[in-house]
């Protein structure tokens, strides 16, 4: 087959399926997940360092829960357990897409407390980069835990923790496919209903996919790595 | 045992001693695990006195200071300052700690923020104060120490002698009752010391109250009221410098200060 044979079947796919629609999907799912993540993160990730020693229980025992339950098992809850068996509604019933909604919003809830157990030990390492000098410092003018850490400890610990932190949001990127399992119409549910419809252009569908991931993911990369460069603190 | 008829001795020369006690432990102890760090330390500090603390390496000096703002907590005894009790967390003790100013062998300036930030941090968001207000303090600060003209720099792009200077500063600024210097010259080259040692005597000489561990015995005679010799975790001689250095009475004390006057 030639090039030009194959740029004719992505034309066609593209024609016939909405491609992009299911990458947008990605993109808002990613997007919307990794805000709500970061701030759970950082709420555990508070928890973690305060000097409180049952807050540092409940954010330790979060994180070792969640990390290691598989994102499918926290997706299918969220949808069977939470909404089905629970009557959680993320979304007006009476709503014409409430179905899209709800599901949406239970797959954000899903990665989102997932990817916020990866942030919290990412900035936990960013932490553990920052000199306990720092905080000292901070205490011996009179602030509090809060205002340490908010204004002292933080700002040098998101510098340390940019590059797990990238590699987490790599990750959820990526894992938003899994919002498939419970109907969200993102990238990896496109794949498979145009596998089905079309077998026969099945390379074109897989580089379709896989090029568009590449495309969404490596200037996070890319980003990350002038960030970590840029902002490295001076000691 | 300790003495603690000699404990309770105020030097008879030395300008503005007399003043009431301002930092008070009376019967501190504190371990770390096994260790018994401190042991029944019973210390009184006036207002207006220069305190230099000495004493071979893991005597518990470090441990001392860092009790008195409770950067370490205590197993028993009490500490107050200016009457007052530690209190033991939360925002009481945030309030308590900003009046006694902290100096840290290792600087420990906030590696983010510029040096004037670094100065005008604790007073805006530790005490409330206005930022112009504290900008014109933390200037008049810097001038004072002699790094006004680095305020807009990072703490890295400064010499180990000016670091410690703005750390100084950053610690007044706080218009602290009582300042602490942990070895604040021993993490410097030779010939940064004597500017961080001016600073000090001139902050002595203003009538600052002061508790340093230090082994620089220029500053001790030129500035000190009292030396305080620590071993192993105890109080074990104090007295006026002079008569410190050239008559010690304890063994102890003679033998750790032919250690370190040999070389
Ligand atoms: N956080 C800690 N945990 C356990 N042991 C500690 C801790 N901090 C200090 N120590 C121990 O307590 C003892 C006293 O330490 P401290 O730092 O107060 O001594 P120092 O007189 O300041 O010594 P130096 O002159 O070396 O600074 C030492 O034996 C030290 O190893
Ligand atoms: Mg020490």
């Amino acid at each position: 087959m030639t090039l030009s044979d194959y740029l004719d079947q992505f034309a066609e796919l593209f024609a016939t399926f909405d491609v992009l629609g299911a990458f947008w999907q990605i993109v808002r799912l990613t997007a919307v997940s990794a805000v709500v993540s970061f701030v759970l993160g950082t709420v555990l990730a508070l928890m973690r360092i305060s000097p409180i020693p049952s807050l540092q229980w409940v954010g330790a025992a979060y994180v070792n829960v969640l990390r290691n339950t598989p994102l499918t098992v926290i997706i299918l809850f969220c949808n069977l357990g939470l909404w089905a068996q629970l009557g959680l509604n993320l979304a007006s019933p009476t709503s014409q897409t409430f179905f899209e909604q709800n599901n949406f919003r239970l797959a954000v809830l899903g990665l989102s407390v997932y990817h916020a157990a990866f942030v919290c030990e990412a900035l936990r390492s960013g932490v553990n980069t920052v000199p306990v000098g720092q905080a000292e410092a901070a205490r011996a003018i009179g602030l509090g835990f809060l205002p340490t850490a908010r204004l002292i400890i933080f700002p040098q610990a998101l510098r340390g923790a940019i590059a797990p932190l990238g590699n987490t949001l790599i990750a959820l990127t990526k894992n938003t496919t899994v919002a498939s399992a419970i109907g969200v119409a993102e990238a990896s549910a496109l794949m498979k209903t145009m596998i089905e419809f079309r077998p026969d252009v099945i390379i074109a569908i897989f580089l379709t996919f896989a090029i568009g991931f590449v495309i969404l993911v490596l200037p996070v990369g890319l980003v990350v790595t002038s960030l970590s460069r840029r902002l490295a603190v001076a000691r | 045992m300790v003495d603690r008829t000699s404990t309770a001795a105020i030097p008879a020369t030395g300008s503005p001693v007399g003043g009431e006690p301002l930092v008070v432990l009376d019967g501190v102890n504190k371990h770390f695990g096994a260790l018994h760090v401190l042991r029944d330390v019973d210390l009184t500090v006036h207002r207006g006195e220069v305190v230099v603390v000495i004493g071979p390496s893991g005597s518990g000096k470090s441990t001392l200071c860092r009790t008195i703002n409770r950067l370490e907590t205590i197993d028993t005894g009490t500490i107050t300052i200016d009457g007052k009790p530690l209190p033991a967390e939360g925002k009481e003790l945030a309030r308590l700690r900003a009046d006694v100013g902290m100096v840290f062998q290792s600087f420990n300036l906030f590696a983010h923020k510029t040096v004037l930030e670094n100065v005008t941090l604790g007073p805006v968001k530790a005490k409330g104060m206005n930022r112009a207000q504290a900008r014109d303090n933390g200037m008049a600060l810097l001038e004072r120490v002699g790094v006004a003209n680095q305020a807009g720099k990072l703490p890295a792009q400064l010499s180990g002698g000016q670091q410690q200077r703005v750390a100084i500063a950053r610690a007044l600024a706080m218009n602290p009752k009582v300042m602490l210097f942990d070895e604040p010259t021993s993490a410097l080259d030779p010939e940064m010391i004597n500017e961080v040692l001016d600073v000090m005597v001139s902050l002595a000489g203003e009538g600052m109250t002061m508790i340093v561990v230090t082994h620089e015995m220029g500053f001790a005679r030129r500035a000190a009221h009292r030396v305080v010799f620590m071993d192993g975790g105890q109080i074990v001689e104090q007295a006026q410098p002079e008569t410190f250095f050239t008559a010690p009475r304890s063994d102890r004390a003679k033998d750790f200060l032919s250690k370190i006057l040999t070389h």
